[in-house]
């Protein structure tokens, strides 16, 4: 059921328009969020809605009944505002300020003071946390706080419209998730209906049911988070870059500012020249003298992350650990790796036996570093038949630095490709799977990470058929043959 | 503005009574203390034998009865009435402008309801149906113009009405009306140090015809104000925000000026201008009972209205036989606290 249905509102100061032809509808127990950049018309639309400004032309209607219909009074038992600043010069104490949220509510010359206004007071406060701070003065409250003590003020008119104009506006970032949750579980629990001008982008995306989206005065979009949160919309009203990436934990996209000013990249064709190579007594480190893009399945670092410093550590074969990724992180640390941009691997196998492999085409190229132990080589397509799974150290670890701009797809394809190419590279080598008697795929415990300058030319795909694909495909195939023959040379001559 | 205000008295009862005993012991200071000095024993021998029958005891001299019931009574009830005038008008203001430097003085319309009665005065004009009232009446008209011209001016100068905005506008018309009142006087050639003393503002040598005079519009306006104390709480969050509430902001606007220019008007209309007497005071009762205009309004009424009779009392009293006049020692107090106030506002900004 709609409770505001707004149509075809216009609204112009002087001569300048500020809303041209603006059609919505809210429905009840909704939030409703509007998004837009400074002067697209989000202030003005909501003093139209709070009856601040008068309606010039279209119509707004609240459950079928126009809003000039409201007198000034009426209208306050059924819709609260927060403004964005609000400010006396008087220093009022808290609960003072909420009281008068109670105006509309009493009526004749000397009201009285009813039970239900004091017990409408006194929820409000404690339902923003401010009851210890009831008789304080408002003036000595931080921002934060003061706006909690208005929006207290707009709860104790018991509203069944809430109308935000950027409620988080001065508050920090624990506050505003703090009071944006409780308007969530308000508007859900009591079917309180929201209507808030955003300025974060996430923040809308995360709490709203549906934005409308203003530009110049005018709907842009409006509809669902999911469907609004498009890169070419945001980027088409916003002006600035945006890239849209799915939230971690929610259902929700979220959308990340790019600057204009790009972060210092490795340039091309210096791919090798920059790194530095160090093989200390038990580990190779590989570090840039700027951040990669890393897409991993590494013990440190894992998922899609930058990071500056590549780890490939030594262990011994009866390394066990309960929690081997908080030791590793100790490691690390220890030897003085910055662990937040760090990616961090284990082997068992003698890491002076790494293999490199390096090609140049101009618009890319490709480096690849392999280190390979198989002594838990399993073939995954019979490990069914195994009972179980050791998860000794005994490794193929794959790093692949790509001096190119890879997409998301890209890396994934880049990672199938060094994937098919490790596995024929252990067919040809003849390696088995000791338990089934079939060739081996890989080992039980295979790591890979694809890290790529992302500086250049762009690069869609990945896949084995690419350019990039078959320096891949290659330098991992032959990395990882030299590789396998230094490892049985070792457990030869031991 | 008020940082380091504290509340005294969280019971209101008691400060209603702690203000009236004030008023009670101002008003008999006010009666007692003169160039015939009165013992308060006898100023209460004397009402109780005015007012309710009782005999006068035989060792009070007839002059004292003439000395109490003619001179310093109306003298001091005048005072009482126009310094609770000014204080409630300038708590009104305040809270309407969220601007805790607004006064009638400030604001211009002191000046401007001056110029009114002047014109009445020097011209001795009559309006054929008010009568007496004529000189209230034209006093609280050009006190509503003027403040009328003074909102206008500075909405159009800015919209946002900065508080500062408010008051510079208001004291260059204040100094524009006091031009044209010199200009008046000085065109007149009457005897000017009569005219100045009154200028500055006197209750002197008033008499009943005058508290009379102002009464009906010092009820009027205190009415109006006290029935929109909620109204004015809300007022000092800004408009909007008194919009958001509930209020209906025009009408409301329309009553709390109209109310305040009454008050002011006829205020100037008895006793010239005094300055700084609606600024001091509200800030004073803020300091001690909070800003809610519930309490606020008439305390400051009370404390208005004692605070203009000792101030009357030290005016007559401090170079005497000669009388200072009284808007001396108001701005004497008014223009330091004001500037004290200014300071700490614009020391807060930056």
């Amino acid at each position: 059921m709609n409770v505001l249905e707004v149509n075809n509102v216009s609204y112009r100061y002087h001569r300048k328009r500020v809303l041209h032809d603006v059609t919505f509808a809210v429905e009840k127990g909704e939030i409703f969020g509007i998004l837009g950049p400074n002067g697209s018309g989000k202030t003005t639309l909501l003093k139209l809605l709070s009856k601040e400004l008068p309606l010039q032309s279209g119509s707004i209607a609240v459950n079928g009944r126009p809003l000039h219909a409201f007198s000034q009074k009426e209208w306050a038992r059924f819709a609260a505002v927060l403004p964005q600043t609000m400010d006396t010069a008087f220093g009022y104490t808290v609960k003072e300020t909420v009281e008068l949220g109670r105006y509309a509510h009493q009526s004749g010359l000397f009201p009285a003071w009813t039970a239900e206004d004091e017990q409408a007071v006194k929820t409000a406060i404690e339902e923003v946390g401010l009851t210890e701070k009831a008789e304080e003065g408002i003036d000595r409250l931080s921002g934060g706080e003061r706006q909690r003590v208005y929006l207290a003020r707009a709860l104790a008119q018991q509203p069944r419209l809430l109308l935000l104009d950027e409620p988080t506006n001065h508050m920090d970032i624990t506050q505003q998730i703090k009071l944006l949750d409780q308007l969530v579980r308000w508007a859900k629990e009591r079917a309180l209906t929201v209507v808030a001008i955003f300025h974060d982008i996430n923040m809308a995306s995360l709490y709203c049911d549906r934005i409308l989206m203003l530009k110049s005065g005018e709907v842009v979009a409006q509809g669902a988070p999911e469907e609004l949160m498009e890169r070419d919309l945001l980027n088409s009203v916003f002006h600035a870059p945006v890239s849209r990436q799915a939230h971690p934990t929610v259902s929700k996209p979220l959308m990340a500012f790019l600057r204009e000013w790009e972060f210092p990249r490795l340039q091309r064709g210096e791919l090798r020249e920059r790194f530095m190579w160090a093989t200390l007594e038990d580990c190779i480190a590989i570090s840039a003298s700027s951040p990669l893009k890393v897409l991993s399945s590494a013990l440190v670092g894992s998922g899609f992350q930058w990071a500056t410093h590549f780890v490939n550590r030594q262990v011994s074969k009866d390394y066990d650990c309960e929690d081997a990724k908080t030791e590793m992180k100790h490691y690390l640390r220890r030897r003085g790796f910055p662990v937040q941009q760090t990616i961090g691997m284990m082997t068992a196998v003698s890491v002076e036996d790494a293999v490199c492999t390096y090609e140049n085409h101009g618009a890319f190229s490709v480096w690849t570093v392999v280190t390979a132990g198989v002594g838990n080589a399993v073939d995954a397509a019979q490990a069914w038949k195994r009972a179980r799974l050791d998860q000794k150290i005994g490794t193929i670890n794959i790093i692949v630095f790509i001096d190119g701009n890879l997409t998301e797809a890209a890396y994934v394809q880049a990672v199938m490709t060094a994937t098919e190419a490790k596995t024929k590279a252990l067919y040809d080598e003849k390696i088995t799977d000791p338990e089934t008697n079939s060739y081996a795929t890989g080992t039980s415990t295979d790591c890979i990470a694809i890290a790529a300058t992302q500086t250049g030319e762009i690069f869609p795909y990945a896949g084995t058929i690419t350019p990039i694909g078959k320096a891949i495909g290659r330098t991992v195939y032959e990395a990882t043959r030299e590789a396998l023959r230094r490892y049985q040379q070792r457990r030869k001559s031991s | 503005m008020q940082k380091q205000f504290i509340r005294i008295f969280s019971n209101e009862i008691l400060m209603y009574a702690a203000a009236i005993t004030v008023v009670i012991i101002s008003l008999l200071l006010g009666i007692s203390i003169g160039s015939l000095s009165i013992p308060f024993s006898a100023i209460i021998k004397i009402f109780l034998s005015q007012w309710f029958g009782f005999t006068l005891p035989d060792d009070i001299p007839s002059d004292f009865v003439q000395i109490v019931m003619a001179i310093r009574l109306p003298r001091v009830v005048l005072a009482f009435f126009v310094g609770a005038s000014l204080a409630v008008a300038g708590a009104a203001f305040q809270g309407l402008l969220k601007n805790a430097l607004a006064d009638p003085y400030t604001l211009g319309v002191s000046s401007g309801a001056s110029v009114g009665a002047v014109f009445v005065i020097f011209y001795n004009i009559q309006l054929p149906l008010f009568g007496t009232f004529t000189l209230p009446i034209v006093s609280i008209l050009f006190g509503l113009a003027t403040l009328v011209l003074v909102l206008l001016f500075t909405r159009a100068v800015e919209r946002k009405m900065s508080v500062e905005t408010i008051i510079l506008v208001g004291i260059m018309f204040g100094a524009f009306f006091s031009a044209l009142i010199s200009l008046m006087i000085a065109l007149t050639g009457e005897e000017l140090r009569q005219i100045v003393t009154w200028l500055m503002g006197s209750v002197a040598m008033r008499g009943w015809k005058y508290t009379m005079m102002m009464l009906p519009f010092f009820l009027v306006g205190v009415m109006l104000l006290l029935f929109n104390a909620r109204e004015l709480n809300a007022f000092a969050f800004g408009e909007s925000a008194a919009m958001h509430i509930g209020v209906d902001v025009a009408k409301r606007k329309v009553i709390v000026l109209t109310g305040a220019s009454l008050l002011t008007g006829a205020a100037v209309s008895v006793s010239g201008t005094i300055g700084f007497v609606g600024l001091v005071v509200p800030h004073m009762v803020r300091l001690v009972c909070g800003p809610n205009h519930r309490l606020l309004l008439p305390l400051s009424l009370l404390y208005g209205g004692a605070f203009l009779v000792l101030t009357d009392l030290l005016a007559r009293t401090i170079i005497s036989p000669r009388e200072l006049p009284i808007g001396v020692i108001t701005s004497l107090i008014g223009a330091p606290l004001f500037a004290l106030l200014f300071f700490r506002r614009m020391r807060r900004k930056t």
